[in-house]
């Protein structure tokens, strides 16, 4: 299970704040702590706040920073392909491009882009239709997708395809939908692409949001997901991947099971 | 139409160790992909095989295996150049004269004959203690300091001696072997747990507790098969070098103590390929360094292994 820290988002108050004015503090003390809580990347998100004309040179900014105290690569989140590419010539290492749409028009701009860079693409099943709400329609999707990779040949293990997690509270008949999308995905082509959710997304404005996060995360585990942006300050989130690795036989039993998926 | 060879994309490799110092030196792991399929990945190091001797003259050593030792079994560092001269990669010396059963011999009495076999031969060499924890504890420890620099690789250390011996290998400089009896899970928590003792994971070597042919190999063979697709997959605490005691396990088969018949033929032949079967047999599966007794095995283990490091040209 690869985790990916959600934390230096522009949505947060603090990192918004940091963003305005360019205090590398607040970025750099969540860059440190999230690898050491274990993350495997850093996500990167210039946040609402941001005009598009400033979102290349905050990301770039970011970026830097990120990595000038934390070895670990990062997901490069945003919907505008400049600041994306904005991150990628800073970046050091393999980067995550996060993400195109299933539309034809964003997945000519991304896979090239993500070939150039030899970076991972997150390809959303989602098109300028909406986020369907069955299974069955975000396969169409996903297959769009593995298609727009064939066409720019783009290695199908090194596309991530997200299926879209919605609020529990408001989008409750999405939850099983995506994980038999996740399902799904997995039998799609041989090599299969890898999986990506966005975890805290399931529990918006809900009560009890950690619990929700833990018990979905184990759930998309079992039924395939590979990637998932989460809050690494969450314990036992983390521990609960720990554990559901082990249960699903992906990492071979050892009593420091915790403590080595820590490490890794 | 084109045929296109399927690999397989490993994220991870066995590390790779260092035993002995200088030209002498014997590296072993560093692999990215299974045993031998040299089309897929890098193997820089081959299988490596040691002879073992002992710091007392076996009791139970059939004819066929003495006999190539005869006149040295009591003096381990003549011994020890006759391995040399066999051919052997490695001298292990089992300090089974420590056992409480045996001579029950003082850590001092250990580290006179340890030091004496590692002056006397210019090839990396291994100690093993006799078995029983509480008394490897005390013996592998001293001979760890007499040997400090020599990048030994010394063992058995086990879940509940393994504080003591690997302390005294990172403090002094040596390789340590854990063991832990066919149980992976036990065998990835003693690495974890003698890293944690700042032993770098390039110096800790995995013993399963293998068996001989027709004595349960295949129970290792899987062990050792599903920690190397572990390590192979990134796993870091099962990315060691595999031991395998073969000659011990080998020369307690009832195939290699019985005597010439009818039957079963000359025991010679049949004993040395009862060793030969399980070492070539257990390196299919990851091992690195191979422990044999008889010198005709060692001589007929190295031409397969040599055959079998060959790159086949397409």
């Amino acid at each position: 299970m690869i985790l990916i820290g959600e934390r230096i988002n522009g949505m947060f108050k603090d990192i918004a704040q940091a963003i305005l004015n360019r205090d590398p503090g607040v970025i750099e003390y969540w860059a440190k702590r999230q690898t050491d809580n274990g993350a495997h990347y850093l996500d990167i998100n210039t946040g609402p706040a941001v005009t598009k004309e400033d979102q290349p040179a905050v990301m770039e900014w970011l970026t830097k920073v990120a990595q000038s105290v934390s070895p670990l690569p990062c997901c490069l989140d945003s919907a505008n392909p400049d600041a994306i590419e904005a991150g990628l010539k800073v970046h050091r290492g393999r980067a995550i491009i996060n993400s195109t749409t299933a539309d034809k028009w964003k997945m000519e701009i991304y896979f090239p882009m993500a070939v150039k860079y030899n970076a991972y693409l997150i390809g959303l099943t989602m098109n300028e239709k909406g986020v369907p709400k069955s299974a069955g329609d975000r396969i169409a999707l996903a297959m769009e997708l593995v298609v727009g990779a064939e066409l720019h040949n783009f290695p199908i293990e090194d596309l991530i395809i997200d299926p879209l997690v919605l609020p529990a509270n408001v989008a409750q008949e999405h939850g099983p939908e995506v994980i038999e999308a996740l399902r799904q995905i997995k039998i799609l082509t041989d090599p299969p692409p890898r999986t990506i959710v966005g975890l805290s997304n399931v529990s918006q404005r809900c009560a009890e949001r950690s619990l929700l996060n833990r018990t979905y995360l184990v759930m998309c585990m079992a039924a395939g997901l590979d990637y998932a942006i989460v809050n690494m300050d969450d314990e036992m989130l983390v521990d609960a991947a720990a554990a559901a690795e082990v249960l699903l036989n992906q990492n071979i039993y050892c009593d420091a099971f915790l403590k080595t998926f820590r490490k890794r | 139409m084109a045929f296109t060879v399927l690999k397989e994309k490993w994220a991870g490799n066995v590390v790779e160790m260092v035993i002995g110092q200088g030209a002498g030196a014997v590296k072993v792991g560093g692999e990215n992909t299974l045993p031998f399929l040299h089309f897929e990945g890098e193997i820089p190091n081959a299988p490596v095989a040691a002879l073992e001797v002992w710091d007392m003259e076996p009791p139970d050593w059939p004819g066929v295996l003495a006999s190539p030792f005869a006149g040295v079994m009591s003096d381990p560092s003549a011994w020890a150049v006759k391995c040399v001269d066999y051919g052997a990669d490695l001298i292990c010396l089992r300090l089974a004269g420590a056992h409480p059963d045996n001579k029950d011999s003082s850590p001092a009495e250990a580290v006179a004959v340890a030091s004496e076999v590692a002056g006397a031969v210019n090839i990396p060499i291994m100690v093993i203690g006799c078995g029983v924890e509480e008394k490897d504890a005390e013996v592998l420890p001293a001979v760890a300091e007499a040997l400090a620099g020599k990048n030994a690789l010394l063992g058995c250390a086990t879940i509940n001696n393994y504080k003591a011996i690997a302390a005294a290998c990172v403090l002094h400089g040596h390789n340590v072997i854990a063991t832990s009896p066919l149980d992976i899970n036990l065998a990835k928590q003693l690495n974890i747990l003698i890293n944690e003792l700042n032993m770098p994971v390039n110096r800790i070597a995995m013993d399963p507790l293998v068996g001989a042919l027709g004595y349960g190999i295949e129970y290792a063979y899987s062990i050792m098969e599903r920690a190397r697709l572990s390590a192979l997959s990134g796993d870091k605490m099962l990315a060691m070098p595999v031991v395998c005691f073969v000659g011990q396990e080998a020369w307690k088969s009832k195939e290699a103590k019985a005597e010439d018949s009818d039957e079963w033929g000359a025991q010679a032949r049949r004993a040395i390929l009862w060793e030969v079967v399980t070492a070539t047999s257990l390196v299919q599966s990851g091992g690195a360094v191979l422990v044999l007794r008889h010198p005709e095995s060692l001589r007929q283990f190295k031409i397969h292994v040599a055959a079998m490091m060959k790159e086949v040209s397409s």
